[in-house]
């Protein structure tokens, strides 16, 4: 037994730990549970679920660059029936929080998919993906617009009875504009942030090195962004702060919760290592007991200017 | 499949550019199978930050080999690992080749390094199978003959062996190949496994290839690697999971 308290709420959600798994970075948990004991996590966020199923982008997805990389997948994933279906025995498995991403073209679609999934009991809370920069309808094209925003929000918080997190572009000016939005339209907490937009070409044949042009950067080439954002939300708004965005070991863990974050979720560092999660929670709770801090929760926003 | 850090028996540069990496490590090399690969860590710092994919060369006991050339930080970093150096492995991963099928011979068809794999798979295919091996590059340089035996080489230039492409010396010499059920095992770059691909069709042969394709994780949970399928075209196939080794007619190329 753990002398630390290292539970956390975001919102209405109580997790063991502050450590969650981000979305498109542990597909449906099945292969990722063979390195990490998913048990042991605060919880996991599903790969981008639409009403139908969706092919993806063609290759090439994914080009590395310096510290970080680029990402074009195309939001592919089997669709929420096939997700209740083949997908959800296998979570049932499991004692974790089970966050379910929804990405969609339509506002309507962003409802229906949430009505469908509400009907699973399994899933604790939704986190919505308003901020993909990888397809050409729906994603970043709500996450730039305050309004649909904060009406994205209204509308699926009426249909589920579970919390709702918006996950938060940080391709716009201010980001803090789109949190309160969140928090107006009733929303419980927000993530922050998806990916960057960015490119790479390839100098010889003059094309762009994804088939997509413009892929989603991440990585820890973005961490001081992705700090920056979260504190911009933490000093303007008053919403939980769910922080990603190049979190490779325990110190950057901290440095999240020091600027406004109450939870984290690990990203790209699960593709290099998918044992991480664990170690890093090892980590942090050495680190809690060194410092005498007896909850972790005491970190978030306890930052001095 | 599982991460362990391994450590380095032996670099030999076998030309140039070309690297012979033998590593001490018992658990992979007891259980991997030719065709499956391993993804590398080269370095713990933050550039390169992903894992590169390699195919394993040759298994020895408790050793396997890897090869690869210099092609980026990420190889040039690779080879300048000495003894003792340890490399930090996940896998193995993939499928690997179907050795067991119902086929006296085997016909490996290699481009460049994608000659990589063979050793490994000729050791470990059963000895009453014949093989002929065809291997072809751009130039005399990209030709690797490590480990393999009896090859047939071809080069655009015409700087050693037969001048054309591997697949016009394969369709040249194919009449004379013995053997009452033939399957052809490629790995190279995609135009050459395009050609092959047009080439067992027309002759009906069976075909199984190593495809490559950029990948982040290795293991499925990044979808970075896709391939067209003509099985499901509904939605695509991942080099890394259902693959990386797939009967040609499966795939588009």
């Amino acid at each position: 037994m753990s002398k630390i308290d290292l539970s956390v709420n975001i919102g209405p959600l109580k997790l063991r730990n502050p450590i969650l798994l981000a979305s498109g970075t542990v597909g449906y948990g099945n292969e990722i549970s063979e390195f990490t004991d998913l048990n042991k996590l605060g919880g996991i966020v599903t790969k981008s679920l639409s009403l139908k199923p969706r092919k993806g982008n063609p290759p090439q997805r994914i080009v590395e660059t310096p510290a970080g990389m680029l990402n074009a997948i195309g939001l592919a994933n089997v669709g929420v029936e096939a997700f209740l279906k083949e997908k959800i025995p296998f979570l049932k498995k499991f004692d974790v929080p089970l966050i379910c991403n929804i990405a969609a073209s339509t506002v309507e679609e962003y409802v229906e998919c949430t009505k469908i999934l509400t009907q699973e009991e399994t899933i604790k809370a939704f986190e919505i993906n308003v901020s993909c920069p990888n397809v050409k309808e729906g994603g970043l094209q709500f996450g730039n617009d305050v309004l649909k925003v904060r009406e994205i929000t209204e509308k699926v918080k009426e249909v589920t009875d579970r919390p709702v997190i918006i996950k938060l572009s940080p391709n716009v000016s201010y980001i803090s504009e789109f949190a309160k939005a969140v928090k107006e339209g009733g929303g419980d907490a927000v993530s922050a942030i998806n990916t960057l937009v960015g490119t790479s070409f390839n100098i010889n044949t003059r094309k762009p090195k994804i088939h997509n042009v413009n892929g989603g950067l991440s990585g820890p080439a973005i961490k001081p962004i992705a700090l920056a954002k979260v504190l911009e939300i933490s000093r303007k708004v008053d919403i939980p702060i769910i922080g990603i965005g190049g979190i490779m070991n325990w110190k950057d863990v901290i440095e999240f919760m020091i600027v406004g974050a109450s939870a984290i979720q690990l990203g790209t560092i699960n593709f290099i290592d998918p044992s991480a999660a664990g170690k890093i929670l090892n980590e942090l709770e050495e680190f809690c007991i060194k410092q005498k801090i007896n909850k972790i929760s005491d970190l978030t926003s306890s930052y001095k200017l | 499949m599982f991460i362990i850090k391994a450590p380095v028996e032996k670099s030999i540069e076998l030309d140039h550019d070309i690297y012979l990496l033998k590593i001490f490590c018992p658990e992979i090399s007891h259980i991997i199978k030719p065709g499956q690969f391993l993804n590398i860590r080269v370095s713990e710092s933050m550039y390169p930050l992903l894992r590169r994919p390699f195919s394993v060369c040759d298994v020895e006991g408790d050793h396997f080999y890897l090869m690869f050339n210099i092609f980026g930080e990420g190889t040039r970093i690779l080879s300048r690992k000495h003894k003792g150096d340890l490399i930090d492995i996940l896998g193995p991963l993939g499928n690997g080749f179907n050795l067991d099928d119902d086929f006296d011979t085997a016909i490996i068809v290699a481009g460049g390094l994608g000659a990589a794999p063979f050793p490994f798979f000729s050791r470990s295919l059963d000895n009453k199978k014949k093989i002929y091996t065809f291997i072809g590059g751009r130039t005399h340089s990209d030709i690797i003959k490590y480990g393999i035996k009896n090859i047939k080489v071809s080069t655009d230039d015409g700087s050693e062996g037969f001048k054309g492409t591997i697949v016009q010396l394969l369709e040249k010499e194919f009449s004379s190949i013995e053997g009452k059920k033939l399957k052809i095992f490629g790995c190279g770059p995609n135009p050459m496994l395009s050609a092959l691909k047009t080439f067992c069709v027309k002759n009906n042969v069976e075909c199984e290839v190593s495809a490559e394709c950029a990948m982040a994780c290795g293991f499925g949970i990044c979808q970075g690697c896709p391939i067209e399928s003509t099985v499901h075209p509904e939605t695509y196939y991942l080099v890394c999971k259902d693959g990386p080794i797939f009967n040609i007619k499966d795939i588009v190329i």
